[in-house]
């Protein structure tokens, strides 16, 4: 059994970021921006049709122009694995990953189909505007709605995915036996994760065969074993070093193109390569999927549910079944007898949509929670209070306790600090102005849980820690926990820790997605510390005449350099003193955290929100403004308020966009986005976002992780959506089921 | 982006010399034209560089009472200027309706006027458009045309004008001055940008080798009755869906001179005397108001995505009058909409 935690100085408090003032100095490298000797660059070439095969590759102008090394294409590349499950990676869906420059086919518009290598930048981009390229077109099919009838449920499911739960009772009897009913159909438009860094690679040619090689993902040991896979390395000889992501949000989870081309080019030109995308690129590869939903939910008068049925319908490429958790949450939420959920894939002529920010949640979430408040509506029952009754402390999809739920928590909170109570249910009631006013609000869940994951901790006698994991900082605070959590475990200051991460030579970690990294990583260093700790006691209590003798570990406490007896502080070993008695300058230890076999069998996790939303709406122009924002959050113990804070936030804003604004826009005819910048793709901007508050709610929970730690990633986002939907209701009296709600949907 | 080369002209003359040149693109502030040549839409051959010609860069009194803007003039230098702010508020107003406060400090006068539609399609090389390449087709019109013209239009392009400033300079009746080959002349602002019939690969009726020298204003400058209304797909920096920018005199509570331009509806800043006409000497009401918005817009067009335009043009153009009249100019500070 692990000892007692050490005093929280710093954990559980608000601290600034240990990596923020290198972000803001530009100290901070990004994986662009390494550089080596002799680096060569490369530009990526992208197809114009949505499907077919390439007749003609001209690179004849291209190689002449100067300083072009190189022009790969299919035709040239060098050979790579041939079976395309070398080209698997950790989070991949069932089906065949793409293979750039793999042959002359083409699978959807902007694949890549070319890499310029010159010895600049510049020069590669100048010359890959020469490449001439011609293809023999086929019909390509872009738009769900056309595949909605030959949809499918995936026959093989992707690993850490819960399908749909098998369905319970009679959902569609009950549904025409119900009292009150109410149905709709929801769609929800591809959006671009749009990180503010740009998929980048900088492999650095280190000579004998070895590579270091800087990407930017999300996971540097997936990247390592993709590439050792797909080229035949040895692990050994492939180093990834990514110490810094500019934001990923699921971009980065699996390998991108710019990957394999650049480790691809190093290779073959035997020298360091590196290669960028633009931002127009950024829409070449991973996107949240086009989805369709339909809810429909049975009642009673006092707003009981009697059943729930959601059913939904994703688009995927041709050569990859994604699959997220989109139907699932009504059935997690609340209590219902009856309940009928599906999860259907169509597949079209695209790049395979992935991850991105609490995938699926905050689609399907959208639907059940506009559902929901129409129901409240139809009912003439408070939406807060429908969902009280409604409650469940039980997840009934998998016929498990809750680790913890603190819902009810969040709906009291948040009402309380919106001002809930005031609401007048009436739409169109509340008015200032030309303006109507809306209040509306939803309920949001996320999975909480805990990955295998190892870290390391040094402690050197001069007082000084260091932490390492391989796991990624995308811009969560990883780097700021960690080194929270170890400086308590030896009584240090924040200064005295160093905390490693990003690289595959340090301990091992997943991904870092699905918001538990804190749980994970946190609790890995945790034991790395404690480890530390128990053999640095050890030491202590053999240094001459120690005043730790005859004390055992739970008594002493770790202060100011020293070891010292917690009942008695005046009875100490200092940690030099301790190390000398030991014969040692330094203690290590690495440890590996894993989930509770036993708790993952008795109990479902998840982190919970209830968040509150004003919306004034000028109805005769379609303009909306989120005025105000209250998200209650029980997610566990809350390592760093601050940081904590700025997660939530961030979802928050995503949440404004993704209700507002955000859509990539295809054209159908072309098979091809065609908004794909920002000026044109509209991501929230500072006007768009004005008071948002954010409340942790107290919950306890040691299932999910051992130090208390559900996670935070995804949860601010959830239900915003759907909360600001239902204010848009409440002020206009207007139900939009199809985001983004721009001014055309809001046109009174 | 191709290799190009570059001059920096010393003089307007030699500016309009090199400019002449069939490969050649005048550059200023770059704001759009560097964009445009990461994105191959744009490959000059040479680059004349205009910033440090001389007599370009202020802002005068005229004769007449109105302001002469030198084509080199920031767009931040206008929007905050005393005069332009006391005189032309309608001006500052639009010029901070648009883009963000660090490309407002690099754009310039002329540049503004000379920028080029944000269509999709143009944007695009890996798709026809015929205005980028003439006789490719034009995928927007039974393509993505949320951003798209709803007056004319026509069968070849239907792009829009992205330019706020301009809107404003088109109520204004400002004047364009430019110098060429054939020496120094002054073009209406109605006159300076094209609707696009069939050739619509030219924005305006600047000849090759011209350069644009100042914008003239008139002394008419609506400093008590005017309004920019723009709406766009979030509150700052988006280009309009459509935008109004209205300069209006009155006389107690009848309508003295009025004018009204629409931007983001049309290849050009868009203008209609006879809804114009409609107005002077009239009472204020909405009902005026309201019969002047459908005469503006009877001709209009959608092409799917961007049909909503047309209702918004004209509940905006009533606001937007609504809020010159009462002389309660819309804010560009405070989204609420007044």
């Amino acid at each position: 059994m692990s000892p007692i935690p050490n005093a929280e100085t710093h954990v559980g408090s608000p601290r600034s970021r240990v990596d923020g003032r290198a972000k803001v100095t530009g100290a901070a490298r990004y994986s662009g921006e390494f550089t080596a000797p002799d680096l060569a660059h490369g530009y990526v070439v992208n197809s114009t049709v949505a499907k077919g095969r390439i007749t003609r590759l001209d690179t004849a102008a291209a190689l002449a122009a100067p300083g072009v090394l190189e022009v790969f294409t299919h035709e040239n590349r060098p050979r790579t694995a041939w079976f395309s499950y070398n080209y698997q990676d950790e989070v991949g869906p069932p089906g065949s990953p793409f293979r750039p420059l793999y042959d002359d086919k083409v699978v959807y518009s902007g694949q890549p189909i070319a890499l310029v290598v010159a010895e600049t930048f510049e020069a590669a981009r100048g010359a890959a505007s020469l490449v001439r390229v011609s293809y023999e077109a086929e019909a390509h099919e872009t738009d769900l709605k056309n595949r909605m009838d030959e949809a499918y449920e995936p026959p093989k499911k992707r690993t850490g995915i819960s399908p749909p739960p098998k369905p319970r009772g009679d959902a569609r009897g009950a549904y025409a036996d119900a009292p009150v009913k109410v149905s709709g159909d929801y769609w929800a438009a591809y959006e671009h994760h749009n990180p503010m860094e740009p998929h980048a690679t900088t492999v650095v040619w280190e000579g004998g065969g070895k590579l270091l090689v800087h990407d930017k993902n999300q996971g540097v040991l997936n990247a390592q074993s993709y590439i050792a896979s797909v080229f035949g390395l040895g692990k050994g000889d492939v180093r990834v070093v990514t110490p810094f992501v500019g934001g990923g949000f699921g971009s980065g989870l699996r390998p991108q193109y710019q990957l394999f081309l650049a480790v691809m080019a190093a290779l073959e030109l035997r020298r360091s390569v590196r290669v960028v995308l633009t931002r127009d690129q950024m829409f070449t590869h991973v996107y949240r999927p086009n989805t369709f939903q339909t809810v429909r939910l049975g009642a009673n008068p006092d707003g009981a549910l009697r059943s729930i049925q959601q059913h939904a319908i994703a688009g995927t490429s041709q050569f990859e079944d994604h699959q997220e958790v989109v139907v699932n949450w009504a059935g997690t939420l609340y209590h219902c007898d009856n309940v009928e959920l599906t999860y259907k894939l169509a597949k079209l002529d695209t790049y395979t949509p992935g991850d991105m920010r609490a995938p699926g949640a905050p689609l399907g979430l959208f639907a059940t929670e506009s559902a929901m408040d129409e129901l409240a509506c139809a009912t003439g029952v408070d939406p807060v209070e429908i969902r009280l009754r409604n409650y469940t402390e039980k997840d009934e999809n998998e016929n498990k306790n809750f680790t913890s739920k603190e819902l009810r928590a969040c709906y009291q909170v948040g009402a309380e600090r919106f001002g809930w109570s005031k609401r007048n249910p009436e739409p169109r009631s509340m008015r200032e102005g030309r303006e109507l006013i809306g209040w509306g609000m939803a309920s949001g869940a996320w999975e909480a849980q805990m990955m295998k994951t190892s870290a390391r901790a040094t402690l050197t006698a001069d007082g000084k820690l260091e932490v390492a994991c391989a796991t990624a900082d995308i811009g969560t605070g990883t780097y700021t926990i960690l080194t929270q959590i170890g400086a308590d475990a030896f009584g240090l200051r924040m200064e005295d820790v160093t905390t490693k991460l990003g690289d595959t030579t340090l301990p091992y970690s997943p991904v870092q997605g699905g918001s538990w990294t804190a749980a994970s990583a946190g609790t890995a260093v945790q034991l790395a510390c404690e480890a530390v700790r128990e053999k640095l006691f050890k030491h202590a209590r053999k240094a001459s005449g120690s005043p730790l003798a005859d004390v055992k570990l739970d008594a002493v406490s770790f202060a100011d350099g020293r070891i010292e007896v917690t009942a008695d502080p005046s009875r100490f070993v200092r940690i030099a003193d301790a190390m000398r008695a030991g014969g040692v300058d330094r203690l290590e230890a690495e440890e590996t955290a894993k989930p509770s076999m036993i708790d993952q069998l008795r109990y479902t996790g998840y982190t919970h929100s209830a968040i509150f939303v004003e919306v004034r709406v000028d109805e005769e122009l379609g303009a909306v403004r989120v005025t105000r924002v209250v998200d209650a959050v029980a997610a566990g113990k809350i390592l760093n308020p601050k940081t904590a804070r700025s997660q939530v936030v961030g979802g928050i804003v995503w949440g404004i966009g993704m209700a507002l604004e955000e859509e990539t826009m295809p054209d159908h005819n072309l098979g091809r986005f065609m908004n794909h910048n920002y000026a044109e793709y509209h991501v929230p901007v500072n006007a768009d976002v004005q008071g948002i508050e954010v409340v942790f709610v107290d919950e306890h929970d040691t299932k999910v992780s051992p130090i208390g730690v559900k996670g935070l990633g995804e949860i601010g986002i959830v239900g915003t959506a759907a909360a600001i939907a239902n204010a848009i209701h409440h002020a206009t009296g207007k139900r939009v089921r199809d985001m983004p709600i721009t001014i055309d949907k809001v046109l009174g | 982006m191709n290799r190009f080369s570059y001059v920096r002209a010393t003089d307007v003359a030699q500016a309009a010399r090199e400019a002449g040149a069939p490969a050649a693109k005048i550059i200023a502030g770059g704001t759009n034209l560097v964009d445009l040549m990461k994105y191959d839409v744009e490959r000059p051959g040479r680059l004349v560089d205009i910033t440090r010609l001389p007599g370009l860069r202020a802002i005068e009194d005229a004769a007449d009472g109105g302001l002469r803007i030198g084509a080199l003039v920031t767009n931040t230098e206008v929007a905050y200027d005393r005069r332009v702010e006391a005189r032309y508020p309608l001006l500052s107003s639009t010029i901070l309706a648009g883009a963000t406060p660090q490309l407002r400090n690099s754009a310039t006068t002329g540049g503004n006027l000379l920028q080029r539609t944000r269509c999709y399609y143009f944007y695009d090389v890996g798709t026809p458009c015929n205005k980028r390449e003439p006789g490719t087709g034009c995928p927007a019109i039974p393509g993505v045309n949320r951003i798209h013209a709803v007056l004319g239009a026509s069968e070849h392009c239907i792009a829009t004008h992205p330019s706020d400033m301009c809107v404003a300079m088109a109520a204004l009746e400002a004047v364009v001055r430019v110098s060429g080959p054939g020496g120094e002349r002054a073009i209406p602002f109605a006159e300076f940008h094209r609707l696009p019939g069939d050739a619509p690969e030219r924005d305006t009726n600047l000849g090759r080798g011209e350069v644009v020298t100042a914008v003239e204003l008139p002394a008419r400058g609506f400093p008590a009755h005017y309004t920019y209304l723009k709406l766009r797909d979030r509150h700052s920096y988006a280009f309009a869906l459509v935008s109004v920018a209205v300069g209006m005199e009155m006389d107690g509570g009848r309508i003295g001179e009025a004018r009204f331009a629409l931007g983001g509806v049309a290849h050009k800043p868009w203008r209609d005397p006879e809804a114009e006409a409609m107005l002077r000497g009239q009472a204020a009401s909405r009902d005026l108001f309201e019969r002047a918005a459908e005469r503006t817009l009877r001709g209009a067009k959608g092409y799917g995505h961007n049909t909503f335009k047309i209702e918004l043009a004209r509940r905006a153009i009533v606001r937007a009058l609504e809020q010159a009249a009462a002389g309660t100019p819309q804010s560009q500070v405070d989204k609420r909409i007044r």
